[in-house]
């Protein structure tokens, strides 16, 4: 990878954990509602599938949806905006931290009830092969999804109508509080995909290279007619499943031990060890990111929330 | 004017709408090579081909869901649900992604879609197979609940649904599909959520949509004899519930029943 993509890749890495973590601190004074499901931990699987997609091809993912509106290249203020429930914010105010989508950008979304969405990602694909375009979907979701009738409806309709999808599980060991291994029968989430004859892997998430490198392998097969492609990308969520998580279900010693993967640590070693850049380069780096979120949190707190009469537009597109 | 059926009526429309717009394309199961459970399908599959005419495994979840995903992307699809029963175990998709993905990401997506289903009760096929739960897909903002009881609104009100940029819940009673009536040749519309007085009257006001309207058109032509004139108004579309017609021939007769099939608590009725 050249060094100015690798920086570039290192920049919207840290663009997230550094959002999530403003996001907890605001969320923490009262300042978003709602729920909020933080990305630190996973940065490299949004970062690295995401800059893999050609410019033709959609995204949809579940719940935990912000670093994935980052990585597509919406606003930051008005990403933030939506946080805070603001009429400037992506959704208009009314969707939240959950329901972040940039249609322009082919981001079709958060999406908050598990597994619904792979179902939307099936018909889209459906839709550009209807049209008889080479663009794909890419749909994420989490290792809990895999347990629901969604999930397996939408891989055996893929498989039947050879869809242009890429389902994308990031596991990340925990469906809320419960364990992989407590939640799935199956000895690996890849092996379900072989249930309906889909070619699928297992990746390192924590490096953002190997998830770029299997992305572009997987799209690359779905537009050489291969049909829909599996991955099963390893990751782990450094917090809790949202803010209140009583963290039960896991030892600090097992987060102890994924954060030494951190996915920005492991990125930043190879920075500085192939010297791509220097520490103060990457601090510049940093810096940046900092003054763009403190211009897209002083955007967002002086917004304005939506008008009561927001209550009730946009229901149909065609009111009688 | 030409006699016929409330199926063939349905067909036609689906057939001039997939002429006149190639984004229209159809989807459920047996619709294809079947012709469709109650046939309203039948020869689609030889017309238009394996693309625009499209057999799904049993999978109701993804048969809602995917319709809603490439209506959002473009497309406008006619879904198909075998009957209203099965839509349950898509409710999910109707109701909270259907329903509501226009309003919760801020008018961005459009979901233009026709989600057809035969419904009701009466043929014998016990009480999981014989719902009438128009009134709870009616509750729900977002979506268009649409249930002819002619076959000139039958094809009118199809046509609308497909045309229209939201998603439409298009019930057919399935007692309905032989019932005739004059159907004029070519392209109409009869507009959504436009109630229709379908014989006038000054006594008594009825209120009926769907199955409930031959009922109610039944009753009206005995109490004619009796020497009672009513006024049956036919709702055709719950949601948007056009009121005014029903409010105006209540006032004439300041007597009203409203009939129909659901449960007796919660219904349209309410």
């Amino acid at each position: 990878m050249d060094k100015e993509t690798t920086l570039d890749w290192y920049r919207q890495m840290v663009l997230i954990r550094r959002f999530e973590q403003r996001s907890s601190e605001l969320y923490q004074l009262g300042k978003i509602g709602g729920f909020l499901h933080l990305y630190i931990g996973q940065e490299a699987v949004a970062v690295g599938s995401i800059n893999a997609r050609g410019e033709q091809d959609h995204i949809i993912t579940a719940y935990r949806d912000h670093g994935h509106a980052l990585t597509v290249g919406s606003d930051t203020k008005q990403i933030m905006a939506e946080m805070l429930g603001k009429s400037t914010g992506v959704s208009k105010g009314k969707g939240g931290s959950m329901h972040l989508a940039d249609v322009e950008r082919r981001y079709w979304g958060g999406h908050a009830v598990v597994g619904a969405h792979l179902t939307l990602a099936a018909g889209i694909a459906l839709a550009e092969q209807y049209k008889g375009t080479d663009a794909a979907v890419l749909c994420y979701f989490g290792d809990g999804a895999t347990n629901i009738g969604y999930f397996h409806e939408s891989l055996n309709l893929s498989g039947v109508w050879d869809l242009p999808v890429l389902w994308i599980c990031e596991n990340n060991q925990y469906g809320m509080g419960t364990a992989v291994a407590r939640h799935s029968s199956a000895s690996s989430i890849m092996q379900k995909a072989s249930g309906y004859d889909i070619p699928a892997s297992q990746v390192d998430g924590m490096n953002v290279f190997a998830v770029y490198e299997a992305t572009k392998k997987a799209l690359a097969a779905i537009r050489n007619g291969e049909g829909p492609q599996f991955l099963e990308i390893l990751t782990y969520r450094f917090e809790g499943h949202s803010m209140g998580d009583p963290l039960r279900y896991r030892t600090k010693e097992e987060v102890k031990k994924w954060r030494e993967d951190d996915p920005i640590g492991i990125l930043e070693r190879h920075i500085l060890a192939e010297k791509i850049a220097n520490k103060d380069k990457l601090e510049a780096i940093d810096t940046a990111v900092e003054a763009k979120l403190d211009e897209a949190v002083a955007f967002a707190e002086a917004s304005p929330l939506p008008a009561m009469e927001e209550l009730f537009t946009d229901i149909f597109v065609e009111e009688n | 004017m030409a006699q016929i059926t409330m199926r063939q009526a349905i067909t036609d429309a689906l057939r001039e709408e997939m002429y006149r717009d190639e984004r229209v394309f159809i989807m459920g199961e047996e619709v294809g090579v079947w012709g469709g459970t109650y046939a309203v399908t039948r020869g689609f599959y030889d017309e238009f081909g394996p693309r625009r005419v499209r057999d799904t495994p049993i999978s109701e979840m993804v048969i809602g869901g995917a319709a809603v995903g490439a209506a959002m992307n473009g497309l406008r699809p006619i879904a198909e649900f075998m009957t209203i029963n099965f839509a349950f175990v898509a409710f999910d998709a109707i109701v909270n992604h259907a329903a509501k993905m226009h309003y919760m990401f801020g008018g961005q997506m459009r979901v233009p879609l026709v989600l057809r289903a035969p419904g009701g009760g009466g043929r014998q096929l016990g009480a999981t197979h014989s719902h009438t739960p128009d009134v709870i897909f009616a509750h729900f903002p977002g979506l268009k609940v649409v249930s002819p009881a002619t076959p000139y609104d039958a094809k009118g009100l199809l046509k609308a649904a497909i045309r229209t940029d939201d998603p439409v819940l298009f019930i057919e009673h399935a007692t309905l599909y032989q019932v005739r009536g004059e159907v004029p040749e070519g392209d109409f519309v009869v507009p959504i959520g436009v109630s229709d007085v379908k014989r006038e009257g000054t006594d008594v006001t009825i209120v009926a949509y769907a199955q409930g309207l031959q009922v109610a058109l039944a009753a009206a032509d005995k109490l004619d004899k009796e020497g009672i004139a009513a006024e049956v108004v036919d709702l055709r579309t719950l949601r948007p519930l056009d009121m005014a017609p029903v409010l105006k021939s209540f006032q004439k007769t300041f007597k009203a029943v409203v009939v129909e099939e659901g449960h007796r608590s919660y219904g349209v009725g309410a």
